[in-house]
């Protein structure tokens, strides 16, 4: 009980520092609303004829859902945890009797929140101004987001112990992060044959856009949940999470 | 009691002997300042007591605790003010401290620590706006806040101006008024002479003198200088006694301060001869310290 209402306390404050700070609400929350409209706008009228002619939106919006959770959850924390551990932030926390794991669960509830956020608004935006079909599936999107931010937060964790110092944090984290989103087909489909859709397939974040897609799929009957993905997801969940738990450092790694 | 038992201390980073066996006690409700010049092992030792680092050999209890693992009780009962540590800019200080204040089951209400750190003007207002002085009373009122029995404070007045260092000293007094214990550490001389019970001097990882400020490397006990001017009518060689010039004034150094006096000062009125500037003066402190730690 007393663990709840530390979590909730640190989530206020960690709200509080995410909207105050211009770089995190910049860059992990404006650019994926961002890179909606823009490219949304472009495609109003592009139908995709290797999805059976459905309309760009309809598999472009699901994908910025994707982008959305990966950018509140692994880019916000591996960066905004960086800034923290090389000013000392981090080693004053680790001197008061606040848990390592509830700082990190403050961390973690923090990012949950801004991924609905940006869920709610990039889906209202594209059903109110995309023409954008979401068949209901609530209970599967649900579960996609949930396994999805437990991938991507242990990424943003883990990733912490490979950065030496912050100021590499945003080239490292983007350099990696931006490739694989183009390669894993979030802005345009990529064929799941060809040798980028192959490479892709090793990485989460394909599987996270297609497990999104599946959930908006205006073709699809059934649940809309993506086993498969799913698994490969909770696996790179569990190794980031295992990384992360062993190497993660509280103190600056250069002096 | 003890709060603080340190026995056969060692720590290295790699090749380097960081402390090299020391022992220790601090007792409750006393300040205890360790002094020592960059790498003597200071911050180190201070480190590991407040459970940051591990060591290699040696034992230590803090509060009955052994830091390495002592947990969130052992957090309970110590603040701690590092050098030069980061601070969430964005929110206030009293934003921070109420944050830090969930932290603890018994912690003191915010605005009375805003209060005892004299930041009440500054309460609301973002921390990077703060100056430097500022943000180290936020660091001591960060430290405050859970009501700590035991303090560490590490450089706590590095970069203040002499007011705002002489406050903060009152400030510390206060602190041990009400019985807490502290560990202090500080490069600065008068800063161990006001406030500190007895300190240790550390160099080169081995404590090279521990005892009361007053008393440490037989400053008490040891000789002292007599300095003083003379008219050009009495010369050097008839002074009762050994001296010579330093800096165009006479300095006697005896180890027998009382009778050297009375020896001069009769031989001086007898002559009709003033002795100006007349000034005893003991090895300061500092001039103890410069020794020990070989400078």
């Amino acid at each position: 009980m007393r663990a709840l209402a530390l979590i909730a306390h640190q989530i206020r404050y960690e709200q509080k520092l995410y909207w105050r700070s211009p770089s995190s609400a910049m860059f992990t929350f404006l650019f994926p609303i961002l890179l909606l409209v823009i490219f949304a706008s472009m495609n109003v009228a592009t139908r995709l004829a290797a999805l059976g002619g459905i309309n760009y939106n309809q598999y472009y919006i699901p994908g910025i859902v994707a982008f959305g959770v990966i950018s509140a959850c692994y880019s916000n924390l591996a960066i905004g945890l960086c800034f923290r551990r090389d000013a000392g932030v981090l080693k004053r926390v680790r001197g008061t009797p606040l848990p390592p794991w509830i700082f990190m669960a403050g961390n973690i509830g923090s990012s949950l929140l801004v991924s609905a956020l940006l869920t709610v608004l990039t889906t209202a935006v594209g059903v109110m101004f995309y023409g954008v079909r979401f068949p209901g599936r609530y209970g599967a999107l649900l579960v996609t987001l949930g396994v999805g931010a437990f991938c991507f937060c242990g990424l943003g964790i883990a990733i912490t112990a490979l950065i030496p110092v912050a100021t590499a944090a945003p080239a490292i984290v983007n350099g990696l992060l931006f490739p694989i989103l183009f390669i894993s087909g979030t802005f345009f489909p990529v064929d799941p044959g060809s040798w980028l859709g192959s490479i892709a397939s090793f990485f989460p974040i394909r599987h996270f856009q297609q497990a999104v897609f599946a959930v908006f799929d205006p073709r699809a009957s059934g649940t809309g949940l993506e086993p498969r993905a799913l698994l490969v997801m909770l696996a790179w969940g569990a190794a980031a999470a295992a990384l992360a738990i062993r190497d993660f450092r509280w103190e600056p790694i250069r002096k | 009691m003890a709060a603080i038992v340190v026995s056969g201390l060692r720590k290295s980073y790699g090749a380097l002997e960081a402390v090299r066996g020391i022992d220790f006690e601090v007792a409750e409700g006393e300040v205890f300042a360790l002094l020592g010049p960059n790498g003597a092992g200071k911050t180190t030792t201070v480190e590991i007591l407040e459970g940051y680092r591990g060591r290699d050999a040696g034992t230590v209890s803090v509060l009955g605790f052994d830091p390495a693992h002592g947990g969130v009780q052992f957090r309970e009962r110590v603040g701690i003010v590092l050098q030069e540590c980061g601070i969430e800019e964005l929110l206030t200080p009293r934003e921070a401290l109420d944050r830090q204040a969930g932290y603890y089951s018994k912690a003191r209400p915010v605005d009375e620590v805003i209060d005892l750190v004299g930041l009440a003007d500054k309460a609301t207002a973002r921390i990077r706006t703060l100056s430097g002085g500022q943000r180290r009373r936020l660091d001591l009122a960060l430290a405050l806040v859970g009501d700590p029995d035991l303090i560490f404070l590490d450089e706590p007045t590095t970069g203040f101006d002499p007011q705002a260092r002489r406050n903060a000293w009152e400030f510390v007094k206060r602190l041990c008024g009400l019985g807490k214990t502290i560990l202090l550490t500080t490069h600065y001389m008068e800063e161990a002479q006001f406030l500190a019970h007895r300190v240790a001097v550390m160099a080169e990882g081995r404590l090279v003198a521990l005892g009361q400020p007053d008393a440490l490397g037989g400053r008490d006990s040891g000789g002292a200088q007599i300095r003083f001017a003379m008219s050009d009518s009495a010369a050097l060689s008839d002074l009762p006694m050994a001296a010579r010039l330093d800096g165009g004034r006479v300095l006697v150094e005896t180890a027998d301060v009382t009778r050297a006096l009375h020896v001069l000062t009769g031989w001086a009125l007898e002559r009709g001869i003033d002795l100006n500037g007349l000034t005893v003066t003991r090895r300061s402190l500092e001039d103890v310290y410069l020794d020990l730690v070989g400078r």
